[in-house]
């Protein structure tokens, strides 16, 4: 029988090395994995990479959390500001950065799930992030080389899951979660609920089974409340 | 100079009273974000957010509020009827797939050609941070800018050539200052409205670039 049910935090991270290439998903507090980023400042790893959004807002919380506990050594993000725990570390030059495009950032994920070594695309073409890019004219336009980010880990949020880690998503809580799925050699997923085999529609499926490794139960409940000042 | 600048209200109506019936347009963080507020009644705009979300409404009063739905400000929102949500790679497909019809952006700076410059000013005390700022500007279909004509010190935002490093080349089409309205053509700057009591000649001094009006 296949059962990807994890029951413990243990399981959920076995067999994460050092230098390990973590994706986190989530955007702002929505969808990101805390329980799993907590569990995994505890289990002895360091000199991670870690790919994600953004790098952390509150230091006591997800990825500011993982960030202030010094076993992050690179992180590849769209944006990093925001994050106390992030500022102190690069600006001690502790940690390297990769600052990526947001759009460039998620195809560059779903183009390594997707099994494209690597694609063409006109963002950041004559900007200071295009430098050094191959640069290819298409369509009168210039476009540069951009490479497939795979990873041998990414840890991610769900709404929902069943035994053989199909997934649903709740709110803006899919945003990288899914191709993140995709693009790791190990997927985790942190769910608030798991229910029996055939209970979530095949059509409600998001993110299908085959792009999941475990699945660990946590009643994470729901985000706070975010600044709603325009 | 004794005309009055638009104010953020003012520009922002201006930019809404533009925006056709139907268009899918993504507004960027601060300033833009105003627009939506100021859509004429009856007409029917889909906003998208980057992070997901099609078809984005209003912030929550206190007993709308849903935590899971924030927009790429990591702000709050509500979703109208007819809502979409998807992931990442989605929302950017439909950037830089060329379906998000407008995207509006603050900037520090638009040359004369489209270039703009919105991303970083190269400031030490700031981490380098881009967001989805570089794919809005390069990918939707028009950019328009929302902006103050000049710096808080009184320096130019209207340049022949942008100083600060580029957001993306030849994206802007349309800006809506707070002195005037001005498209950008292949034959540079033009002004196409201006406040009451400005002239010509006041405008151009607040300008880094040759002017020419409608």
């Amino acid at each position: 029988m296949i059962d990807k049910e994890v029951a413990s935090f243990a399981e959920a991270l076995a067999g994460i090395s050092d230098g390990a290439s973590v994706m986190i998903g989530g955007f702002g507090a929505v969808g990101q994995p805390n329980a799993l980023i907590a569990a995994l400042t505890e289990i002895g790893v360091k000199d991670l990479t870690v790919i994600a959004n953004n790098a952390g807002f509150e230091p006591e919380i997800g990825l500011g959390l993982l960030i202030g506990s010094g076993i992050v050594s690179k992180i590849i993000c769209s944006f990093p500001r925001g994050s106390s725990a992030f500022d102190q570390r690069y600006r001690a030059g502790e940690i390297e950065l990769e600052v990526v495009p947001q759009g460039t950032l998620a195809e560059r994920i779903r183009a390594a799930g997707a099994g494209i070594p690597a694609f063409y695309t006109a963002t950041s073409a004559g900007t200071r992030i295009g430098e050094g890019k191959e640069v290819r004219r298409f369509n009168g336009r210039d476009h540069v080389l951009e490479t497939a980010l795979n990873a041998d880990v990414a840890l991610i949020q769900a709404w929902n899951a069943d035994r053989w880690g199909n997934l649903t998503y709740r709110g803006s809580g899919r945003n990288f979660n899914p191709i993140m799925a995709m693009a790791a050699k190990l997927t985790v997923a942190q769910t608030q609920t798991i229910v029996a085999l055939g209970d979530i529609r095949p059509d409600d499926v998001v993110t299908p089974g085959i792009f999941v490794d475990r699945v660990l139960r946590v009643d994470a409940g729901d985000p706070p409340a975010a600044a709603t000042g325009r | 100079m004794s005309a009055t600048p638009r104010s953020k209200v003012e520009m922002a109506s201006l930019v809404a009273a533009d925006i056709p019936e139907g268009w899918h347009v993504n507004l960027g963080i601060g300033l833009p974000t105003l627009v939506a507020d100021h859509i004429p009644d009856g007409r029917e705009i889909i906003f998208h957010s980057e992070n997901g979300i099609l078809g984005m409404g209003p912030q929550p009063s206190e007993n709308e509020l849903d935590t899971w739905l924030v927009n790429a400000g990591k702000q709050n929102v509500t979703l109208v009827p007819g809502a979409s949500l998807f992931h990442h790679a989605d929302s950017f497909a439909m950037i830089r797939g060329g379906h998000i019809d407008l995207c509006v952006l603050g900037a520090f700076e638009i040359a004369e050609n489209g270039d703009i410059a919105n991303w970083t000013t190269e400031a030490n005390d700031r981490v380098p941070a881009v967001g989805g700022a570089m794919d809005l500007a390069a990918g939707a279909r028009n950019v328009w800018v929302m902006t103050t004509h000049t710096t808080r010190e009184g320096a130019p935002k209207l340049v022949s050539r942008c100083a600060y490093p580029l957001t993306a080349g030849g994206a802007v089409k349309r800006i809506y200052s707070d002195l005037a309205t001005i498209e950008v053509t292949p034959d540079g700057f033009l002004v196409t409205a201006m406040v009451d009591g400005l002239s010509r000649a006041e405008l151009e001094a607040r300008t880094g670039a040759p002017l020419r009006f409608a």
